[in-house]
């Protein structure tokens, strides 16, 4: 019964966050107004039906780029989360199944990028090569994959000496086959589950570049620098600072949720 | 055990050692001219003559490995090179700014180890009740909000509406407060979490089933049995959150205008100060993997099955 209640809720939350994806992708064609265009004449304007949010400091619709912002964030986290995914995956299996020097040294190389706490090396590696989103993404990139390469790594080492591999070994298939047909189907459901947990993680890293003026650059719309921009007008117009982070924090909710239920469904033994 | 340590801590310094490449390669494949950023931040427009021979001094025409070797032996010397903009010694800059970063963190830590303690346990008292749910939708939210959002939404409550705090004067007691509340309530959300399944694991076990047949107080046995038990998994978690802490500062730090290492180092970014933001970049680094070590070293100490299996992969 409750497990029939969870998977309800699961596939509930997978709609909802499906319908933020693709709705995202549409809405820029609800916004009511350009999001880069200035209105001199409406600065700093409260909330009001030509601009449900209303206006920042040059005058551009909050409404219409947080619409705008949706599509940049949620395109940007699952870019990167599938550029780490497949890397990592790639790696770690490499790792696991050659096992020896190789898997030494890709494991060191690990070692050595999670020697730092990771927004010091994404501050880092943006600071150093110039902020922009490019060097933002190739930064998260560049911490990212450690976790997934070595999550599939550990997964691999621990099927592939399993007998249905033996069994798939001897009877010939080659190694790409066997990784492909046998241990791939096998690691996919803990790594899908990690990914799923990770979206909000993402989306706050970016968010978070992108605030402290690394990441996506304005005037381009973004959650994180519209309230980087908006903070200075705090004592007078305080929907600069209320929408964009609503919309984050909603947003990151939603996925967060998913996270977790696709674990409890995926995983139960997992408390 | 001795062995082990020792082991460990060559790693740890290989580790080290290579976190130093990592940062100068940074630095080396960044698109600016030192020598220009140098001569730039000085307030001169250096001729191409300048410029050539100033590379020609800092040693900017050598090899890669030289460089690296060269700049590598200042460090192990406590020298980081001389901050562009503000022409001292990164040291100084750093030792300026370090305890300000410190103060946050061990305020921030303080909190996170209360009140995701208290949390955790209520919450796995109380499992499936009402105060239980209330606990973890609230750590729910606190894992999903954006702290930089957070740290905003207080200063505009209680700075800009009830004007209850300053946040211009860091060196005021309280006005480390709402930053270190920012830094810690994300963190709190997750090991909130985390200790209610620990303890809740530890509940499930025999003992306390046998405790509790023994008439034996709930209150004791969660403080007597339950947490002796689960306190090495807890500290684990704890010595985990040091990264999260140390990330976090630099979200803060900007939000709150807090002076310590997170701000310097966007002020390093924002003036292309190469030496200070590596400086920046290397401190972190050695502080999180030497605490990290420090941790290993306490949980091993405290729990002697860890040990039994870490000698045994040893050899």
């Amino acid at each position: 019964m409750m497990k029939k209640i969870k998977r309800i809720f699961f596939l509930f939350m997978l709609c909802l966050a499906f319908s933020i994806i693709i709705f995202s992708f549409i809405a820029p064609k609800f916004a009511p107004n350009d999001p880069l265009v200035t209105d001199f004449q409406n600065v700093l304007r409260e909330p009001t039906d030509k601009y449900p949010f209303g206006t920042d400091q040059v005058g551009r619709c909050i409404y219409s780029r947080i619409l705008y912002g949706a599509k940049t964030t949620l395109s940007i986290t699952f870019l990167l989360l599938g550029l780490v995914f497949l890397f990592g995956l790639i790696i770690g299996t490499i790792a696991g199944m050659i096992g020896g020097k190789v898997d030494t040294a890709i494991m060191r190389i690990t070692d050595i990028i999670l020697s730092f706490p990771d927004m010091v090396l994404a501050i880092a590696v943006v600071g150093m090569l110039g902020p922009g989103l490019v060097n933002t993404v190739l930064a998260l990139s560049l911490i990212w994959w450690t976790k997934y390469a070595r999550l599939s790594r550990v997964l691999v080492m621990s099927i592939k000496n399993r007998e249905y591999i033996d069994a798939g070994r001897m009877a010939g298939g080659s190694p790409l086959k066997l990784i492909t047909r046998y241990i791939f189907p096998n690691i996919i459901s803990p790594l899908v589950v990690q990914l799923a947990i990770d979206i909000g993680s993402m989306m706050l890293a970016i968010a978070g570049l992108s605030f402290l003026g690394l990441g996506v650059q304005p005037p381009a719309p973004e959650w994180g620098n519209m309230l980087n921009e908006g903070r200075a007008y705090m004592q007078t117009a305080p929907w600069l600072l209320i929408y964009p982070g609503m919309a984050i924090f909603i947003v990151v909710c939603v996925f967060n949720v998913l996270g977790d239920t696709l674990r409890d469904v995926l995983d139960p033994k997992h408390i | 055990m001795k062995k082990y340590i020792f082991r460990r801590f060559l790693q740890v310094l290989l580790v080290i050692l290579g976190a130093t490449f990592l940062t100068f390669t940074l630095t080396y494949i960044s698109p600016g001219d030192a020598a220009e950023i140098l001569l730039t931040a000085h307030d001169t427009v250096p001729t191409e003559e300048v410029l050539e021979r100033t590379r020609e001094e800092m040693g900017l025409n050598d090899p890669f490995m030289l460089q690296y070797g060269r700049w590598l032996k200042g460090l192990s010397q406590g020298d980081l090179g001389i901050s562009y903009r503000a022409k001292v010694p990164v040291m100084d800059v750093l030792a300026q700014r370090i305890p300000m970063t410190v103060k946050l963190s061990i305020t921030a830590l303080c909190f996170l180890v209360f009140f995701s303690l208290l949390l955790g346990i209520l919450s796995a008292i109380y499992q499936n009740r009402f105060f239980d749910y209330i606990i973890r939708l609230l750590s729910f939210f606190g894992i999903s909000i954006p702290s930089f959002w957070l740290g905003l939404l207080l200063i505009y409550w209680f700075v800009v509406k009830m004007r209850y705090f300053t946040i211009t004067n860091p060196n005021e007691l309280k006005s480390i407060l709402l930053p270190a509340i920012t830094l810690t309530i994300p963190l709190v959300g997750r090991y909130t979490r985390q200790i209610r399944a620990s303890v809740l694991e530890e509940l499930s076990q025999d003992y306390v089933l046998g405790a509790r047949a023994r008439g034996t107080k709930e209150i004791k046995i969660i403080f007597q049995h339950v947490l002796p038990n689960a306190i090495i998994g807890i500290i684990t978690l704890f010595g985990m959150s040091i990264a999260a802490l140390l990330s976090g500062t630099v979200i803060v730090e900007n939000v709150f205008l807090w002076p310590g290492l997170g701000s310097m180092a966007l002020e390093a970014i924002e003036y292309r100060d190469y030496p200070l933001l590596q400086g920046y970049v290397i401190f972190m680094s050695i502080v999180y993997v030497a605490l990290n070590f420090v941790v290993e070293i306490v949980t091993q100490y405290l729990d002697p099955r860890v040990t039994i299996g870490a000698e045994r992969k040893i050899k």
